[in-house]
């Protein structure tokens, strides 16, 4: 026995022990130091798959979809299985090259890494995609994918509607708490985008197990984890689909736009914007074509007039100037003014239309005439009230009422980008007249015709008709009504809609002389030609002047006169009287809302008048300087392009009464083509409008592109 | 388990505590098993019956293994004694004939195909026979083992099977032979050599970790100041300040040549690679011989610190509770290369965490600490030897198993004791510690 060794044991014990210390630290720093592990852990052998629930749907008031969803597929790779593909054969059938096959293949690891799948061609047609599916097992790594993407089956409301496009580094930044992905589609512009948590609703998640090969072993969890896709919800709206075609239609070949609400609840009943494009042009692979062109476009297609267009309002302001100085106690209905045809009272006289002595007699007289010198009389009376003490004072408040009447500031439609147009401030007349004390109101003085730096956009006007309508209170205009499983958070969304704008407590007789003066306008003023089949309605016209061009043909109106349950306004820039372009297509838009249909004179007409082209002549040149004659005809009914979209939806049985409605349109537009090829550019253009005045407006088109 | 049940019947004094930790650490490492194979998609009762799968041929296994261990504790224990060196020269004899007859696994010609497709690995019983013939050597009376003669013959004894071992590739046994410095130690071995070899790897560590211009200053500057502190010594013995440069010297060119020599012109390239992956560094294959005169053969391969990274990975990713039984993801996943064999421990670490990981390592201290405490109370040295060998032995793979798998050591392929799955290792186990029980049974009885 030996002994003396034995507190070696002891040693070795120590030695057992310290190592056994070293390995408990480094498991302490794997196990509950590190979380980094763990994330690798996940990255390794959790898939997560995105699914997609379907968006929602947007309704006419009738229950008619403006927009449906439509299945497209996609050529997806994984990079990394990419191993055997016969690139050659691919190549040749998406006609690329093998740069090109690689450099997608690149795009595709740096979008979506080597082993997640990436789009390699997206939105295939019908051809291709029977083609690649025929041939898929020489091209391992790559798969099918289907893709809903928005299809169109009325072709129309592209501005109200908006678009979907892939998201990208920018909108992933700002909705960066919505849990966006590279790759995927969000609403851009419209009611797409203004509605875009409700119509996509809620994406779900599932979760995979997956090997070291990047198999799928399967469900992670028993997908405890999961969460399920809500399907967005549908959208109803208060248009309707035929008026809104209609709008679209009589504006063709004119650059201008129609607004046209129900007073009685603001829901807007078309918008339409011209030119306009086709809505099914900016989905699936149409996008691609189309988009950059419609972007390039002088005439700014995508641009909606009718929330961002500001037009001087003309002599349709005028209802509106009497309203404040029937308000503030300055005149009464019976207010006549002597007017022999100019306004002399600030020195440089002005022009009115008539000169017959009483034809300014009273309010009602003068706005069915329409008369100049009565309503700056007004204007002055309400800058120069003596309560307010000055010109500057009476002014505020004559802005307060403007504001109040929605002009000068945003509506708040439930569209992106409104535009709140102009109602000047003091300040800007400050400083051009060199201080408050140095002007007074012959220094604005047309700014009771409407004139001088006021605009408002076709919307505001069409909102202060339904103001007038509804006697003193509109409801702020809407495409949405209702939304599908309404919930709190959605009715606070609305509520602004359900909410009455009381403006002014004018009493009602007073409404009264106003809505007959626009009545009498239907009868034997201005508008007096323009009359819908069993339906009194009040109406103004406009012919404003503006910086570049002719005058814009402006029209406001709101019909039946008792009751009234549509207001609408039409402004066809550059066109010269209000009573002549804009008028007839209110006209028409009231009938079709009304009456339901168009009797067979009111069709001729709108058939008549949508041939009619009434394109600023800089348009045109710009179209030959830049070769794209082609852009003449607006490209909302341009043939070539539709027919590929109409190829694509007959896939579906189920679009066959759509395929009625496109196909009428499309005989429309043939007719139209026809037409347009071989007669002469539409003779009666407006007199020629120097290139110079359609410069600022290209420039600015310029600076939009940057 | 009969075998605890009956073993008062046939054995008296048998060690109740380790049979006990023995059970359950098979038990554990076919538990693990399982959860390596498990697939939800087919019925593993079935399985277990047509013993298709890795844990079901383990079961076989452990039974068979228990059968080994109640045949051992029924054996008289001098018959180890007895049989010692005859066992050594047969498991010396086997080694060497496995480069005849042997049949290569996964690279290293080690494995002898035995009936019913299973195979042996004649280094790894070797292990049990140096065990023995080692404990025989230095329990001999006339062997004074302060001598260093006796040293170097029992070096020998050790050396012979790991050198046969690295001659057969399999560098992770070799490497266990080291193990039989614990019983050496405990027997006499001067500690300077211990306390040689401890500098000796922190001088090759610090090699990989230090630039070679840095590291020789360090070096000189710590020989310098021993030499500045202690110069008043000096001035009596010169010849001290001869050796402190001596070892300068040597430590000076262990960093300079023999180190790069033994990575770029011993080792092979994926061993040198795993050795610099473990500091985090990449080793040029360029510079090594080995691999030079191959170039062409090589293969492609995952880059050798995956194995270690996803080893890290299934481990980290266990947290402090684990993610539960058969709910590991990198183990169903198959990430971890080699899992039910020498990274067994991943899957452990994944199901259950650090609760899992510590507990586990608690009961292998609980099992070292016990056999150092027969080791001790036997009095025979033959016993103390063996006993000595069986903790090296188990420590040595404990230890060098785990810190592969958590990346504290190059990745060598060596099982984690009783846990891992295969047959030969398993049985090695088992015998080596049966025979420890039978030995430490008849402790009473003075065998030499």
């Amino acid at each position: 026995m030996s002994v003396y060794n034995s507190n070696r044991g002891g040693v070795i014990q120590i030695i057992i022990g310290v190592i056994f210390i070293l390995i408990v630290g480094q498991l302490i720093s794997l196990q509950i130091i590190s979380n980094k592990y763990k994330l690798a852990a996940d990255n390794n052998a959790i898939y997560r798959k995105i699914i997609y629930p379907d968006r929602g749907i947007i309704y006419d008031r009738k229950k008619r979809a403006l927009l449906e969803n439509s299945i497209s597929y996609d050529l997806v790779v994984i990079p990394n299985e990419t191993k055997g593909v016969d690139t050659a054969m691919l190549c040749s059938i998406l006609n690329i090259d093998k740069e090109e096959y690689k450099k997608r293949i690149i795009e595709a690891i740096i979008k979506n890494t080597r082993v997640k799948a990436g789009v390699f061609e997206p939105f295939l047609s019908p051809e291709l995609f029977a083609q690649l599916n025929e041939n898929l097992y020489r091209f391992p790594g790559f798969s099918l994918s289907e893709r809903s993407i928005r299809s169109y089956p009325y072709n129309t409301a592209a501005h109200v509607l908006g678009y979907v496009a892939e998201v990208d580094v920018k909108f992933l930044k700002k909705n960066a708490a919505e849990g966006y992905e590279m790759g995927d589609y969000a609403g851009m512009t419209g009611l797409e985008k203004q509605y875009e948590p409700i119509l996509m609703g809620q994406r779900g998640v599932k979760r995979f197990l997956r090997d070291n090969k990047g198999k799928i072993q399967g469900v992670y969890e028993k997908g405890e984890y999961d969460t399920s896709a809500v399907a967005g919800r549908n959208l109803f709206t208060s248009v309707d689909v035929e008026v809104q075609q209609l709008a679209e239609k009589v504006l063709q070949h004119k650059v201008g736009s129609v607004v046209a609400l129900n007073p009685k609840t603001g829901g807007i009943i078309a918008m339409a914007s011209s030119p306009g494009y086709n809505p099914n042009l900016l989905t699936g692979s149409q996008r691609r074509k189309t988009i950059g062109r419609l972007l390039m476009d002088t005439a700014r297609p995508i641009y909606n007039r009718a929330i961002k267009g500001q037009y001087p309002p003309g002599s349709t302001f005028k209802p509106l100037g009497a309203l404040i100085a029937l308000d503030e106690g300055l005149i009464t209905p019976s207010f006549g003014y002597n007017c022999f045809g100019l306004y002399t009272a600030c020195g440089n006289a002005r022009k009115c239309e008539h000169h017959n002595p009483g034809h300014a007699g009273n309010l009602q007289l003068a706005l069915a005439n329409s008369c100049n010198s009565y309503f700056l009389q007004v204007f002055r009376l309400a800058i120069d009230n003596p309560k307010y003490g000055n010109a500057k004072q009476g002014y505020l408040k004559w802005k307060e009422y403007m504001n109040g009447f929605g002009f000068g500031r945003k509506l708040g439609i439930d569209l992106p980008s409104e535009n709140k147009a102009n109602i000047p401030d003091t300040a800007s007349y400050n400083r051009d007249f060199g201080g408050a004390r140095y002007w007074n109101s012959c220094y604005m003085l047309t700014l009771g015709i409407g004139q001088d730096r006021m605009t408002a956009t076709p919307l505001q006007l069409a909102n202060s008709m339904a103001y007038i309508a509804n006697e003193g209170f509109f409801y702020t205009p809407h495409f949405v009504d209702s939304i599908e499983n309404e919930n709190e958070e959605d009715k606070n969304l609305l509520a602004e809609f359900r909410k009455k704008q009381v403006v002014t407590k004018i009493p009602k007789a007073y409404f009264d002389a106003i809505k007959e003066g626009m009545h009498d306008v239907t009868v034997y003023g201005t508008a007096a030609f323009i009359k819908i089949p069993g339906i009194e309605y009040c109406a103004k016209t406009g012919t404003a002047q503006n910086p570049h061009g002719k005058n814009h043909s402006i029209f406001v109106c709101f019909a039946p006169k008792d009751n009234p349950t549509i207001a609408v306004a039409v402004i066809v820039e550059n066109a010269g009287y209000g009573s002549v372009w804009a008028g007839p297509i209110g006209g028409l838009v009231m009938e079709k809302y009304l009456n339901d249909t168009l009797t067979a004179e009111s069709q001729l007409k709108a058939d008549n008048l949508s041939k009619v082209d009434l394109m600023p002549q800089g348009i045109k040149d710009w179209y030959i300087r830049h070769n794209r004659t082609e852009l003449m005809t607006p490209i909302e009914y341009n043939n070539d392009e539709l027919g590929d979209v109409w190829e694509m939806e007959v896939v579906s049985s189920e679009m066959t009464p759509k395929l009625i409605q496109a196909d009428t349109v499309k005989k429309d537009s043939v007719k139209l083509d026809t037409s347009k090829k071989t007669k002469a550019p539409i003779p009666a253009l407006p007199k020629k409008v120097g290139k110079e005045t359609m410069l600022p407006n290209q420039e600015k088109k310029k600076k939009v592109l940057k | 388990m009969a075998t605890i049940d009956n073993k008062n019947n046939f054995s008296k004094g048998t060690d109740l505590a380790v049979i006990i930790l023995y059970f359950l650490m098979v038990t554990i490492g076919i538990l693990c098993i399982f959860m390596v194979e498990y697939n939800p998609n087919t019925n593993w009762s079935s399985s277990l019956v047509t013993a298709k799968n890795n844990y079901s041929k383990q079961i076989y296994f452990a039974l068979f293994c228990s059968l080994v261990g109640i045949f051992i504790l029924l054996t008289d224990s001098k018959v180890f004694t007895a049989f010692a060196n005859i066992f050594y020269a047969g498991g010396i004899l086997l080694m060497l004939a496995t480069f005849i007859i042997g049949k290569e696994i996964n690279g290293s010609k080690s494995w002898i195909p035995i009936a019913g497709g299973f195979n042996l690995q004649a280094a790894e019983l070797c292990k049990i026979f140096t065990a023995l013939a080692l404990a025989k050597f230095i329990s001999k009376p006339e062997t004074d083992f302060t001598k260093i003669k006796n040293h170097l013959i029992a070096g020998i004894m050790i050396a012979l099977p790991a050198v046969l071992s690295v001659m057969q590739h399999e560098m992770g046994l070799a490497l266990v032979y080291s193990a039989f410095i614990f019983a050496m130690y405990r027997e006499g071995l001067p500690p300077v050599i211990l306390i040689v070899l401890v500098s000796f790897a922190i001088l090759v560590i610090a090699t990989l970790l230090l630039p070679p211009g840095i590291l020789a200053i360090i070096l000189t500057a710590i020989a310098g100041l021993f030499i500045l502190s202690m110069i008043k010594r000096f001035k009596k013995n010169k010849q001290t300040i001869l050796v402190v440069i001596g070892i300068w010297a040597i430590c000076f060119g262990t960093v300079r040549f023999a180190v790069p020599y033994i990575f770029n012109n011993v080792f092979e390239c994926y061993q040198t690679t795993r050795i610099y992956s473990m500091v985090g560094k990449e080793y040029d294959c360029s510079k090594n011989i080995k691999s030079a005169t191959k170039t062409g053969t090589a293969k492609v391969r995952k880059p050798d610190d995956y194995n270690v990274k996803q080893s890290k990975i299934a481990i980290g990713s266990g947290g402090f509770w684990g993610r539960g039984f058969l709910k590991g993801t990198q183990t169903r996943g198959k990430y971890v290369p080699e899992q039910h064999t020498d990274f067994i421990f991943t899957s452990l670490g994944e199901a259950f965490g650090f609760v899992g990981t510590f507990t586990f390592l608690g009961l292998y201290l609980f099992f070292l600490f016990r056999l150092v405490r027969i080791a001790e109370r036997q009095r025979s040295t033959f016993s103390r030897v063996y006993a000595y060998s069986v903790i090296g032995i188990f420590f040595f793979h404990i230890a060098v198993n785990i810190s592969m798998t958590i990346g504290l050591f190059p990745v060598v392929g060596i099982p984690l004791p009783l846990i891992s799955y295969g047959g030969s290792s398993l049985l090695t186990f088992t015998v080596l510690v049966f025979i420890l029980l039978r030995l430490d049974a008849d402790r009473q009885m003075v065998i030499r």
